[in-house]
């Protein structure tokens, strides 16, 4: 009895850890959501912000995209020649690129970059007293910290994806054309014939979801890190995972809202 | 009567962390243009009591009053006018590595908007020379800083925007003697060119006696001594006299688990 009674009590305690994470979680995403809308504002941290997650993520994105492009033309036209549908190749390419690969991928790289960085600076800047600092100096941190980067992850991640979406197909182009002896004129227009605005769109609006994810966790966990440099270390490898693992989960949700019947 | 009103007064704050009591019904007066030295062990509640008052904490019980008004009973943006009249030098310095050094002295200046940034870099040099450092140094990273020199930006970015009330966090920690007795200097210096009330954080005797008009000795969250600084070293009582001269017994009993 007594043993039932204690896995009763530890699950009400994991339930309830949960909903008070997510709770403040939540409480942490509006308050930076709101920050976004009311001055000051600070246009520096934010223009430092853009610049950190969309240029400088801009070459990883880019290679990720291409040899992403490359692989799926070969996979697809593996599978597809023994059904006789290698022309379906360059359908598949382009509607996996812009719908999935292309936002997914770009954000799981991105995550791991943008976001590691995200929670150590600011984590730091918690357990060196930086953000108490900046209170004492007037300046909100949910403002000055968080807010800048919130919008810097929406704006930067549709444009990252953007340009994934054209060196991903233009990956699995080179692959059909240059190695399975695709017709160059026939490859484009069937991408160009097959792929439509929601597609493209439906990617963009993943990627601004994810940018958003990727910079509230990074900031999350950083601003709640505790403990010196080991505390600083778990936000950063917390920051990483989570965001993964929402990317992930919330691309199913979008996915079914934009395409499921 | 305003006269009478002191610049801080703290009644019957407590505060507690899960069932760690480290604030438990502080009582304390800060006249204005004094400085109160706060003197304690590590642990017993001096840095909580700072944060409380800079609400960077919410106290569970009691109230905080400067200038007579209760600022937690305060409309949002008049407590936070109020707290952005204190001035506070962090006990690491908690400079901005980001920033170079003298957006990081002018950063209150930039922050409430009083002056440009052209002019405010001119200003941080201003505030740097009344600190002992070259103009020069406000281009360097705080990183490029020795302890001593992170220190005294830190106290220039604490007096920058002439604060009412400046409060210390352990101003001389992990300085030479020498360099400990520079920044107590400046800090008498400072507090007494902006007519500030100053309240201090210190483990150091020396520090205290040279920074401080008025001391009192928190243990366990509670104030158990108060009086003039000059008095700390032969206070008679036994609890100060144990902090003071270092002595291993007394009533004082250090939680060693052996």
């Amino acid at each position: 009895m007594a043993s039932i009674l204690d896995s009763v009590a530890a699950t009400g305690r994991a339930v309830i850890g949960a909903c008070r994470v997510t709770g403040a979680l939540a409480v942490f995403a509006a308050s930076g959501l709101s920050h976004i809308f009311r001055p000051p504002f600070y246009g520096r941290m934010f223009a430092a912000a853009l610049l950190e997650i969309g240029y400088f993520s801009l070459p990883v994105v880019a290679l990720t995209a291409i040899f992403t492009g490359m692989v799926l033309a070969l996979q697809s036209y593996t599978g597809f020649s023994r059904f006789s549908a290698e022309g379906a190749v360059a359908n598949v390419v382009v509607l996996s690129v812009t719908r999935e690969l292309g936002p997914v991928l770009a954000a799981l790289m991105v995550s791991g970059r943008v976001g590691a960085a995200m929670a150590a600076e600011i984590g730091t800047m918690r357990v060196t007293d930086q953000i108490d600092a900046l209170s004492t100096l007037s300046t909100n941190p949910m403002k000055y910290l968080v807010a800048p980067r919130l919008l810097a992850g929406i704006i930067a991640l549709p444009l990252l994806v953007l340009v994934a979406d054209i060196l991903g197909v233009l990956g699995g182009f080179i692959v059909s054309v240059l190695k399975l002896g695709f017709n160059a004129g026939n490859y484009l227009t069937r991408t160009l014939d097959f792929v439509q605005t929601m597609d493209v769109v439906s990617g963009l609006v993943k990627a601004a979801m994810f940018g958003f994810l990727i910079a509230l966790m990074g900031c999350y966990q950083g601003y709640n890190s505790r403990g010196g440099a080991q505390g600083v270390g778990a936000s950063t490898t917390s920051a990483v995972v989570a965001a993964s693992i929402l990317i992930l989960a919330f691309d199913y949700v979008l996915t079914e809202m934009f395409f499921a019947r | 009567m305003s006269g009478t009103v002191p610049k801080i007064r703290l009644s019957g704050v407590c505060k507690a962390f899960g069932d760690k009591v480290v604030l438990d019904g502080i009582d304390l007066d800060v006249p204005a243009h004094t400085s109160l030295v706060v003197i304690g062990g590590s642990g017993s509640g001096k840095s909580v009591l700072l944060k409380c008052i800079l609400g960077l904490l919410e106290p569970d019980a009691g109230k905080i009053e400067i200038d007579g008004r209760d600022i937690q009973a305060m409309p949002r943006e008049e407590r936070d006018r109020a707290r952005a009249g204190i001035g506070m030098l962090f006990q690491n310095g908690a400079l901005f590595d980001s920033l170079p050094v003298w957006e990081n002295v002018a950063f209150g200046l930039l922050a409430q908007g009083k002056l440009a940034r052209r002019e405010a870099r001119a200003r941080a040099g201003e505030f740097l020379e009344q600190v002992g450092l070259a103009a020069s140094v406000g281009d360097l990273s705080p990183a490029e800083l020795s302890g001593g020199m992170q220190k005294r930006v830190a106290l220039a970015r604490a007096i920058a925007a002439r604060p009412d009330i400046l409060f210390f966090d352990e101003p001389t920690t992990g300085l030479d003697p020498i360099m400990g007795a520079v920044i107590d200097g400046l800090i008498v210096d400072c507090v007494k060119r902006l007519g500030s009330t100053a309240v201090a954080i210190t483990h150091d005797m020396a520090s205290a006696r040279r920074i401080g008009d008025q001391a009192a000795m928190i243990h366990k969250g509670k104030i158990v001594w108060s009086g003039p600084a000059g008095h700390l070293m032969d206070s008679g009582n036994a609890m100060v006299d144990q902090f003071t001269h270092g002595r291993r017994d007394g009533p004082i009993q250090m939680e060693l688990r052996r």
